[in-house]
């Protein structure tokens, strides 16, 4: 009788965890009927170059939400990212491939740099992940305007380091003609899947955010960790910058506006819990894929933007409320 | 309430129950944990529904389907755990369910004023925040929210637990003029001489079962233990294995700022030291702040005679310390998590290869292995710590410092919240620790088991110690004398 018991909730449990999977293949399945170009090979590889960045940058935000956190800072810091990368090359290193790799560097470490501050803020400052930030959001964002002038800059494509990001962000790999951010995404989520599952650091992330205080009086420092985390988001968030810059060739300080949120949906779509402790790398992903298979769906179909947000939320709460349903019963 | 069934899971929680009180009488519901006495109240409440059985209120069949309908019928219960809204104020939160749409707010002071006056604490202004009051007031103010509903039956559940003994005599003032107005008492305690006070009868559950109701002049306080847990005390300990070695860990002038001062003990390899004294007595401050878990002003800690630093819990880990905490749920398991992880915490580091990559197959086994050891009951090492019961979850805590080969443990309330059978194996577990060498310091709250398992105790009064005892002195006289003061 027990046996059964177990079984039953294991299937209960199968579904909770893997509702965004349904949801993907019902999309994908409606898309398919609904679009006849969405099949063709070049509207899905469209689709996985677009939605790279985003990828990129709710790997990190999974991390911080697993701690129990949130971090609202990663769209401005994408911003900021994408400004620095574009500044440097166009004053500066856009004339060699070795002048691209240090303004890639310094473009990452202003990133970090950001991630840092939040996380100090949070574990020594003992704020609230929301409150500190959505100030370092501010803070960033302000920056980008100020190094911009409020005027986007367009690269010089001709210069010879500046040539090659573009190639990257443009260009496919050549024989098998996939785009290359693709790969770069695919290895990032390979990591953080192996980090979490099999690693002491993605271990103590999820228990931290399951029970900080008996982790605490585990004997483990938790404010490192912590730290770690804003760290890791603030490091995705320059790459997701970067590799934007890289298909646009345009240093513009609106960039990232509103990604932070679509990283948190994505993250909230694969059933991660915004009170910490639950979420899977993979989940994640797929909470990505619905959220830009809507849109590419969407715009086939030439669906407005505005009516596109409505469906969007919608989609989310649908997601959601399924997780929810199979919890509470 | 008559033949109450109630199971949750197809685990069986009451089973044929039946349960009389009068008007007018203070009536006992005792018995371990895990007994049932929550559950049979909850269902009397309506907070839960019973498969089986029939409420009867004044020889009135009645229905509780839920709480609003149970404060119709006159039933309140107040909760060990208060539920007030702690920056609203006394009088908000005790008319909290009938405020008008537009609240008179001098009629309602004026009605908090008489309900308090009524107890005799007109000390307490109905406008004060219930969160900057004492926690004996806000149990006064959970006593006028279910006056105000012209409670006939009321339900206190281990009221004097928070209480210091002052306020436990101011209580027990009101519940007994409670009683004289003809309000219907049912009083949950776990305290015998509270039981013995305040009481006219005792209904003792045992396993979901009832067992028996009694006549406080009739019975002994042995006797009452022995229907509680249906054994002679002295079987729940294990026969001591462990041999006491050489002193190898030291605590002195341990002061914690405002809570307590200059505190110095020692444990010897393989002691069980036992930490008596009332609730607010600093015990379990005065041990967070040894293992570094709250700060302290001074002392220093030492261990084989050299000083060790524990200003962090991750300090005393590397040092060797560890510390079972008293509030398991909060502190000591992490429930969403599987065995594994919540066993190995503290000494990860063992398991790791090259970028943190965590040897899983040797966890596996260490985890496995320590489980049987303990006697763990569960469907295996990934099963979630949530689901355990109450004595299993602890046993997975223990086994957390098992695996982290912990030299001297602090054990907070070890064995709060479970049950019996769990109790004798978690005794069991200390004693096999203790008999491979590891010093044990064990705060608890229940003298029984402070005179069972302690080879020498210290008590605690008001953060300062008051007085050891060897393993002779140890006695309930001895250990009450020292944690009231008595001279």
């Amino acid at each position: 009788m027990e046996k059964t018991k177990f079984a039953k909730l294991g299937t209960k449990e199968f579904w909770i965890q893997n509702s965004c999977f349904v949801i993907l293949i019902v999309l994908v399945i409606a898309s398919a009927f609904l679009s006849n170009v969405f099949f063709t090979r070049q509207n899905i590889l469209n689709l996985l170059r677009q939605c790279i960045p985003l990828l990129i940058m709710s790997m990190g935000m999974l991390t911080v939400i697993l701690t129990g956190g949130i971090d609202l800072s990663t769209g401005s810091i994408m911003g900021i990212c994408n400004m620095v990368v574009a500044w440097f090359l166009f004053y500066h290193f856009g004339k060699s491939v070795g002048g691209l790799v240090i303004s890639i560097l310094i473009s990452m470490v202003v990133g970090m740099v950001f991630g840092l501050l939040s996380g100090f803020l949070v574990t020594f400052g003992r704020l609230a992940p929301f409150i500190v930030t959505l100030a370092i959001s501010q803070i960033a964002r302000g920056c980008a305007y100020l190094i911009s002038n409020a005027q986007p800059i367009r690269l010089n494509t001709k210069e010879a380091g500046t040539a090659v990001l573009t190639a990257f962000g443009n260009k496919s790999i050549p024989g098998i003609a996939i785009p290359w951010p693709i790969p770069v995404g695919v290895i990032v989520v390979v990591i953080f899947f192996l980090v979490m599952k099999y690693t002491s650091l993605g271990r103590i992330i999820i228990a931290i955010g399951s029970n900080e205080n008996a982790v605490r009086l585990s004997g483990i420092s938790v404010t490192s960790y912590k730290i770690i985390a804003y760290l890791i988001s603030g490091f995705t968030a320059g790459l997701a910058g970067i590799i934007i810059t890289s298909r646009v060739s345009t240093g513009s300080p609106i960039t990232g506006d509103g990604y932070e949120l679509d990283a948190i949906a994505s993250c909230v779509i694969g059933g991660a819990s915004l009170s910490g402790g639950v979420g899977t790398v993979v989940n994640t992903v797929i909470g990505v894929l619905v959220l830009q298979l809507l849109s590419n769906t969407l715009n086939l179909l030439s669906v407005p933007s505005y009516p596109q947000q409505i469906i969007k939320g919608i989609v989310m709460i649908i997601a959601v409320l399924a997780q929810r349903q199979k919890t509470s019963s | 309430m008559l033949h109450i069934s109630k199971a949750f899971g197809g685990v069986a929680a009451l089973d044929d129950v039946t349960f009389f009180a009068e008007a007018g009488e203070i009536h006992a519901l005792m018995g371990e944990n895990g007994a049932g006495k929550s559950t049979l109240m909850n269902i009397l409440s309506g907070v839960y529904r019973m498969d089986k059985g029939e409420i009867h209120i004044n020889g009135e069949h009645v229905s509780v389907t839920n709480p609003a309908r149970a404060r119709e019928l006159g039933i309140s219960i107040i909760h060990q755990e208060f539920a007030l809204a702690n920056d609203l104020t006394v009088a908000e939160n005790i008319f909290i369910d009938r405020l008008d749409r537009f609240i008179n707010w001098r009629e309602l002071e004026q009605k908090t004023q008489i309900l308090l006056d009524e107890l005799g604490f007109d000390d307490l202004s109905p406008k004060s925040k219930v969160g900057s009051i004492s926690v004996a007031y806000q149990q006064v103010v959970e006593i006028c929210k279910a006056l105000s509903r012209n409670s006939r039956i009321l339900v206190f559940d281990e009221p004097t637990a928070v209480l210091t003994s002052n306020e436990v005599d101011k209580l027990f003032s009101i519940i007994k003029s409670l009683r004289d107005k003809g309000v219907c008492i049912i009083y949950i305690s776990h305290r015998l001489n509270e039981v013995f006070e305040l009481c006219s009868k005792i209904t003792v559950l045992k396993d979901g079962k009832y067992v028996d109701t009694v006549n406080t002049v009739d019975v002994t306080e042995k006797q009452l233990v022995r229907l509680m847990i249906g054994r002679e005390l002295s079987e729940m300990f294990p026969p001591k294995t462990a041999s006491i070695g050489e002193v190898v860990f030291e605590a002195e002038h341990i002061s914690v700022p405002g809570i307590a001062e200059d505190i110095s003990f020692h444990v010897r390899e393989g002691e069980i030291l036992g930490v008596s004294g009332l609730v607010g007595a600093g015990r379990t401050e005065v041990m967070q702040a040894i293992f570094g878990a709250r700060k302290r002003n001074g002392g220093s800690v030492r261990y084989k005679g050299q000083s060790i630093r524990t200003d962090s819990p991750r300090h005393s880990v590397a040092s060797g310390l560890g510390m079972l905490p008293e509030n398991r749920k909060a502190d000591g398991v992490l429930l969403e998590m599987p065995i594994k992880v919540n066993s190995t915490l503290c000494r990860l580091d063992r398991y790791l290869h090259a970028f943190g990559r965590i040897d899983r197959k040797k966890e596996d086994e260490d985890v496995t292995r320590t489980g049987e050891s303990v006697h763990l009951k569960s469907s295996g090492i990934l099963q979630k710590a949530g689901s355990l019961s109450g004595g299993n979850q602890q046993k997975v805590a223990i086994m957390k410092w098992i695996l982290g080969s912990c030299r001297v443990l602090i054990f907070d309330e070890p064995t709060r919240g479970v049950d019996v059978g769990a109790k004798i194996e978690i005794y069991k577990i200390m004693d096999d620790l203790a008999a491979q060498g590891v010093a044990i310091i064990m705060i608890s709250s229940e003298m029984p088991e402070i005179i069972g398992m302690s080879d020498r105790a210290i008590v605690m009064r008001e953060g300062r110690i008051t007085g050891e005892l060897s393993k002779e002195e140890l006695t309930e006289y001895n250990l009450i004398k020292l944690s009231m003061g008595v001279r």
